[in-house]
């Protein structure tokens, strides 16, 4: 439990001294979101699209959270050998990842609740309907999400290539799958293509329980489709991911 | 009181065999020195011993542990330098010290330990502000933070500028004076002279000699030269105290100076030479 707080903690001084880190995954979905609200306004079958906006970005603060921004600060860590002085030293690789796990959640709250804060205050968007529903639900997409970042940090090979590559599939993963607003518009074929990515059926998950009082269990499938790619994740980290440079 | 004992280590990668079976005790207290040139197999070696590699064959035994088994209790009695890491360029000197420490179960005072490795009047800096010297500090004083029996230090010194390295090894020392055992590894002859107490020098894969440096010279032949009417004369010996006397009491019955006289032992980088070129000669 010492261990564990003690990961906590550094991990948090690290996330917030590095500015790099603090804006790209914290501002970066706030300042998304500020600028959609200025350009879409009105409204979407019956609600006003700002609700859209801040369930979207809810979502994909979690995906670039607990996806991209910790596949990144591990590949960054593998490559510059930060990981394997740490694997000297008595702390656990366990206690590690559930150090640096929980403090992505915390971050990604943090940054949850100013995303509704700002909703609420500047363009009069909804409060959730079912907010522990939906808390379960993110943090539930957070987990699964920063499996699939491990194992991405594990085909990944330099430091250089890391956010590239990673936001490459986040982006547009995003936007087919409607975290940037509604995306009844596409072509047939990504919208199919879209119904296999987890970030589309975590959308689908937080309408259900942000927009909707259906909860979680009119939804079950998608948690189920999420749970999969979160398997995915850890069958290619427990193959792939070392803790060792993989460069040089 | 034996700190590592390696018993017929072997590693392969692939078809490539880095390590051929090798053996070597380290005492408490001591440092030792593996000298060898790159690809002789020094840091497969050592990665076994800190832990971060399996071995194929062969007993180890650090501290009483089998590093294989990546104990805790193991890893709270160590302490790794890598050969390159650069550790959280965002926090200061003192907070990546404290973050360290945290994960042992008995640290030292930070503060002391900053101290120790000379970087009291940088402890508030961020540690992208240090130089290279300094980084390199920065790595040892987290690697002594957990108070180790046992410090490795992979290449300690590589790309350092002269200076830089004669503080490093003063820092080497130090480790010595406060009863740590280190193990070194290098490539650098006149640091491993300097520095260990014991040496062993390996040539792809095998151990090719061990000993005390001063022993590793002892054992080869002395030289003695001198000028005869303006050609060098060379004269290698196992006994240079009499063919010293000989040459020297020919030269007085015949009256005539022995120009240029000198009697010159190998230098450790002689021996080493040697060494290696025996490898280049030897059939593949």
């Amino acid at each position: 439990m010492r261990l564990y707080l003690h990961q906590l903690r550094s991990e948090q001084l690290v996330f917030w001294r590095s500015r790099e880190a603090a804006i790209f995954i914290f501002i970066f979905p706030v300042m998304l979101f500020l600028l959609l609200g200025a350009v879409y306004s009105g409204q979407y079958e019956g609600r006003p699209v700002a609700d859209y906006l801040v369930m979207g970005l809810l979502t994909y603060g979690c995906a670039n959270t607990a996806f991209a921004g910790f596949a990144i600060s591990l590949v960054i860590r593998r490559e510059s050998g930060i990981l394997k002085r740490i694997r000297s030293t008595p702390l656990p690789q366990g206690l590690y990842f559930a150090g640096a796990l929980t403090s992505i959640l915390l971050v990604f709250v943090l940054q949850s609740l100013v995303l509704m804060g700002i909703g609420r205050l500047a363009y009069d968007a909804a409060l959730p309907e079912l907010p522990l529903q939906l808390a379960a639900v993110l943090g539930f997409g957070a987990v699964a999400f920063a499996a699939m970042g491990v194992g991405i940090a594990g085909l990944i090979r330099s430091s250089e290539g890391a956010s590239a590559v990673v936001n490459v599939v986040v982006l547009p993963m995003a936007f087919l799958s409607g975290a940037f607003g509604p995306t009844r518009d596409l072509p047939q074929f990504l919208q199919a293509l879209a119904d296999v990515l987890p970030l589309r059926h975590l959308v689908e998950a937080v309408e259900a329980t942000y927009l909707r009082a259906d909860g979680i269990g009119s939804e079950l499938g998608s948690l189920l489709v999420i749970a999969v790619w979160g398997l995915v994740g850890l069958v290619v980290a427990a193959r792939r991911f070392g803790w060792e440079p993989r460069e040089r | 009181m034996s700190a590592i004992v390696v018993r017929d280590l072997r590693k392969s990668y692939g078809a490539l065999e880095a390590v051929r079976g090798i053996s070597f005790e380290v005492h408490a207290g001591e440092v030792f020195g593996l000298l060898g040139p790159n690809g002789a197999g020094k840091t497969t070696t050592v990665e076994i011993l800190e832990g971060y590699r399996q071995r194929d064959g062969g007993e180890v035994e650090v501290l009483g542990f089998d590093p294989g088994r990546a104990e805790a209790a193991f890893r709270e009695r160590i302490g790794v330098v890598l050969q390159q890491s650069d550790l959280w360029a965002s926090l200061t000197v003192r907070e990546i010290h404290r973050l360290f420490a945290g994960y042992y179960a008995r640290p030292r005072d930070v503060d002391e330990v900053i101290e120790l490795v000379g970087l009291g009047e940088k402890r508030n800096a961020r540690a992208k502000t240090l130089s290279g010297g300094q980084k390199r500090r920065l790595d040892l004083g987290v690697a002594l933070v957990g108070d180790p029996d046992l410090v490795f230090l992979d290449e300690p010194t590589t790309g350092f500028d002269p200076a830089a390295r004669r503080n490093a090894w003063d820092l080497v020392r130090s480790l010595r004076d406060l009863g740590k055992t280190v193990l070194l590894t290098t490539h650098y002859l006149d640091e491993a002279q300097q520095l260990a107490d014991r040496v062993a020098v390996l040539r792809a894969g095998e151990i090719v000699r061990l000993g005390q440096p001063s022993e590793l010279i002892g054992a080869a032949r002395a030289e003695i030269r001198y000028r005869r009417d303006g050609e060098l004369v060379v004269i290698e010996t196992d006994e240079p105290t009499r063919a010293l006397h000989d040459l020297t009491a020919a030269a007085l019955a015949e009256g005539r100076e022995l120009e240029g006289l000198e009697v010159r032992r190998p230098t450790l980088e002689d021996v080493y030479l040697e060494l290696m070129d025996e490898e280049q000669e030897r059939p593949a």
